[in-house]
């Protein structure tokens, strides 16, 4: 019998893609659809899935959780667990169309809500630990239910299908945020589960991936002794992790968690100014086990920006491209041009050089 | 001869039309096995004499002699093999303890043969360590649990004193006694030129080799031979030696013999005295107080060195190696069932503690569950003998992996096992001025690097199949690993699953 995603790790080949308002305005769900949907070659309809920011400006105070359930009773099960947990707002289906192409899909609620101040101060830590704490704790331990986004003012959309296909499922024209990024997934086996497909979510944090790391055990097995239970086996997972890690929990910036995971070789190191020379080889040592090798090339989503990064040796194609206030990002200069065919520039990062991307300060009037 | 006779381990076979008569084996030999008939004009042998190390045939200048197994044998039998019968007749003889050298030649099951290395193939590259970068540099020492910043916001980058190598590969403790004068000089020359660490060993540093401090590691064991401030504070690092792979739960004995002019002075005894380590640490009897001398180290040298402690791997290692990662160690070094030793009672080298890779698994994991995994680097040994063996025990988990045996061997070692009867043919097990000066220290030191340099490009190699860059990026890697033949609780333990899966 073919193993679930989790169960087995399943490498996989992918097409990314981003795009960002610097100056906050709101950008439909159809333009990052289009970016996509150029690089169907690269994907095999075994999933896709989209992030976007700014999306529940009415809601933007609460978490938004998205929730895949196998059936009603689990649904039971979790929201009775959540209402202990949290102060639901608002629950609801969200909104689908069928599409031929997707199929078996499982129940699809969203929930915006609010911890509950009493049970966070129990626990003597803050509301983003409790919020991640909660959706480790329900993925890891209930049948049934998989909570696979959980951030305010942001949601993941994803199933098994082509990404254009996802897109059209989930009714994505009718969202609009100042960024989005899209994957579309080539994994080597079939694993027909939608939890398995990108992008991969915990709090604000979302990350699509291309590649196939050849770090992974040495990154999970460091990152779960800070209480991270990698379930999916996945890339994507665990670069989430690590990014939530050394930026929410060691409070470092996203160029030095940059240096942490794409890190200087040596002989670069070698020839930087010691005060930089000293810093990056503290990084390197104290954050060992966080190194990612092998092939990757990442769109890191959170409130208010992007980060795009490169493995140190460029094993995968990514460039960046500008236009006014804009910014987009993709493994192929194709899907930059399909979202925009006239660009003020277009380059191609180097390895391991962070391309960070945030939203001008105060620009936005919801209050990422 | 008659009742207590045994039965010569192995032939000296001599092509006689070969033979020139030079004497070289005779001049060789320092057991006394070659010997010239004069009236007869032809060499003779005393083959019960024999420890079959090899020196007569490698210098045999025609290549004359072979030394092959006696093929005198007893009845056979599975249970009650020759070695073991013998044994019996030796102590029926005398009613000593047996004694034995090097590490456990027992057919136990060597858990590293039985695990294989995974490779890159279509979904990601390999990568090409003659074309692209390919890092082995490896730091050992505690890492606090949460950055710091400095007033301007900068990282606070100081750390706890580290150890910086060059390759995950350090040099096992071996003592000034145990080992030639000419061993330990090769040992810190070859430290120094591959950038990583050699280890005094119980035995005290000399006074020659304090130039080579920033490349050594000084031991502090149960006997505390030749400790002083000034030796604590020559070394690199300071190792605490609670326990030895080959002989677990006892210390160590040095005969008066082999302590003789330099050697009483660097251990700080009375030449000809016996040196004996006592089976504990008089000062440890339990954890609290292992803290304690981790402590005194530290504070009597400013705490600018990293504290390892070594141990023995036994049954409850786990715990062990948990109890020492909260005692303010550094560094723990574990050392395996298979490890190797100058001198250890066989029935305690055959028979105790486990085989390191079981070790390591379950100290790498039993740390990473308590979450204490960066208070401490690991170091094995015991056996490890090729670089597939580093990079699937750093792929286990281990930090780095210490060499002793390789390293003797790459000095000419013939794994004769016979180091405990100080005659050692190769100038490396003995203190006899003759025997010492036949290793040539110069020499010993470019065999030692060629080695590590060697292991180094294969360890390189390997990663790079399995598109790693950085050996950082490998600790711990188990997924790179599969065992064949194991059984499921053999791959529990290890981490691993089966190949095929």
């Amino acid at each position: 019998m073919l193993q679930k995603e989790g169960q087995v790790r399943i490498p996989s080949g992918c097409a990314i893609a981003a795009v960002i308002s610097k100056t906050g305005e709101k950008i439909g769900g159809e333009k990052i659809v289009a970016g996509i949907r150029t690089m169907h070659e690269r994907s095999n309809g075994l999933g896709g899935g989209f992030a976007g920011y700014g999306i529940y400006p009415d809601y933007k105070d609460f978490y938004a959780l998205h929730v895949f359930y196998d059936d009603n009773g689990a649904r039971t099960d979790c929201e009775n667990a959540l209402k202990d947990l949290f102060e639901i707002v608002k629950a609801e289906n969200i909104p689908t169309r069928k599409n031929p192409a997707i199929k078996d899909a499982p129940l699809i609620w969203r929930y915006f809500v609010a911890p509950l101040p009493s049970r966070v101060a129990a626990m003597q830590i803050d509301e983003r630990e409790f919020v991640a704490r909660a959706v480790t704790r329900i993925n890891s331990t209930f049948r049934g239910a998989y909570i696979f986004s959980s951030g305010k003012n942001t949601g993941t959309f994803k199933a098994v299908g082509f990404p254009e296909e996802v897109a059209d499922f989930y009714r994505l024209e009718d969202y609009a945020g100042y960024s989005w990024t899209a994957h579309g997934r080539y994994p080597t086996n079939t694993p027909g589960w939608w939890g398995g497909a990108h992008p991969f979510s915990l709090l604000d944090w979302s990350v699509v991936h291309n590649g196939e790391i050849s770090s992974y055990d040495t990154n999970r097995r460091f990152i779960e002794m800070f209480g991270y239970k990698c379930h999916l086996k996945t890339d994507t997972e665990v670069i989430t992790y690590i990014f939530d890690y050394l930026v929410r929990r060691q409070g470092m910036t996203l160029r030095e968690a940059s240096s942490v995971v794409a890190a200087p070789f040596w002989t670069t190191i070698a020839r930087k100014p010691e005060e930089e020379q000293r810093e990056l080889t503290y990084i390197r040592n104290m954050f060992s086990g966080l190194l990612i090798t092998g092939p990757f090339s990442i769109v890191l989503g959170f409130s208010g920006g992007l980060l795009a990064l490169n493995d140190r040796l460029k094993l995968r194609s990514m460039v960046v491209a500008e236009k006014g206030n804009t910014t987009y990002i993709a493994s192929e200069e194709a899907a930059i041009r399909a979202m925009e065919p006239d660009l003020d520039s277009i380059r191609s990062p180097m390895g391991g050089e962070p391309v960070i991307v945030t939203v001008n300060k105060g620009v936005l009037e919801d209050g990422n | 001869m008659g009742i207590d006779f045994i039965s010569a381990e192995f032939d000296v076979v001599r092509d006689d039309a070969r033979c020139t008569r030079c004497r070289v084996c005779e001049k060789q030999c320092a057991n006394g096995v070659h010997a010239y008939d004069e009236k007869n004009r032809r060499m003779t042998a005393d083959e019960t004499k024999c420890v079959n190390c090899q020196r007569c045939v490698a210098f045999c200048p025609t290549r004359a002699i072979k030394i092959v197994r006696n093929p005198n044998t007893f009845r056979d039998n599975a249970n009650w093999t020759a070695s073991v019968v013998n044994e019996i007749y030796k102590q029926a003889s005398k009613p000593g303890v047996l004694l034995s050298s090097m590490g456990a030649p027992k057919n136990l099951p060597v858990y590293f043969d039985r695990i294989l290395i995974n490779a890159s193939q279509v979904t990601n590259p390999p990568i090409d360590p003659l074309r692209e970068p390919m890092e082995t540099r490896v730091f050992l020492g505690k890492k606090p649990e949460k950055i710091r910043r400095r007033p301007d916001g900068r990282l606070d980058c100081a750390l706890e004193p580290q150890l910086e190598l060059a390759l995950p590969i350090l040099f096992s403790g071996m003592s000034y006694g145990s080992v030639s004068y000419n061993v330990h000089k090769a040992l810190a020359t070859a430290a120094r030129e591959t950038g990583t660490l050699y280890n005094t060993g119980e035995g005290g540093l000399h006074k020659d080799f304090y130039a080579y401090g920033a490349n050594t590691i000084v031991q502090v064991a149960s006997g505390r031979f030749g400790v002083h401030k000034d030796y604590l504070e020559a070394g690199a690092a300071i190792e605490i030696k609670m326990g030895q792979g080959a002989k677990p739960g006892i210390g160590g004995h040095l005969t008066g013999a082999k302590v003789s002019g330099d050697v009483s002075a660097t251990r700080m005894i009375p030449e000809g005295s016996d040196a004996i380590s006592p089976a504990p640490h008089h000062d440890i009897y339990s954890i609290e107080d292992l803290r304690q001398l981790v402590y005194s180290l530290k504070e009597a040298t400013a705490y600018k060195k990293p504290v390892i402690v070594k141990v023995a791997a036994v049954h409850n290692i786990a715990a062990i190696a948990s109890g020492i990662a909260r005692s303010g160690a550094d560094i723990i070094a574990i050392d395996g069932y298979r490890g190797g030793t100058g001198a250890a009672p066989t029935r305690i080298r055959d028979n105790v503690g486990i085989p390191i890779e079981l070790a390591l698994a379950a100290v790498d994991q039993r740390l990473r569950d308590e979450g204490i995994r960066n208070n401490v680097s690991l170091i094995v040994s015991g056996s490890i003998r090729t670089a597939a063996d580093v990079v699937k025990a750093v792929a286990l988990g281990a930090d780095a992996c210490a060499i002793g045996t390789a390293a003797l061997l790459a000095m000419g070692c013939r794994l004769c096992r016979s180091c405990h009867t100080g005659k050692c043919n190769w100038g490396i097990a003995t203190q006899d001025p003759a025997l010492v000066a036949r290793l040539n220290p110069d020499i010993a030191a470019r065999r030692l690097i060629n080695l590590l340099t060697a292991w180094n490009r294969e360890i390189k190699e390997l990663m790079g199949g399995m598109g790693i860059n950085s050996i950082e990026a490998l600790r711990g890697n188990r997924l790179m690993l599969r065992g064949v033949g194991l059984n499921e609780k053999e791959l529990e333990i290890l981490g691993i699953a089966h190949a095929g899966e």
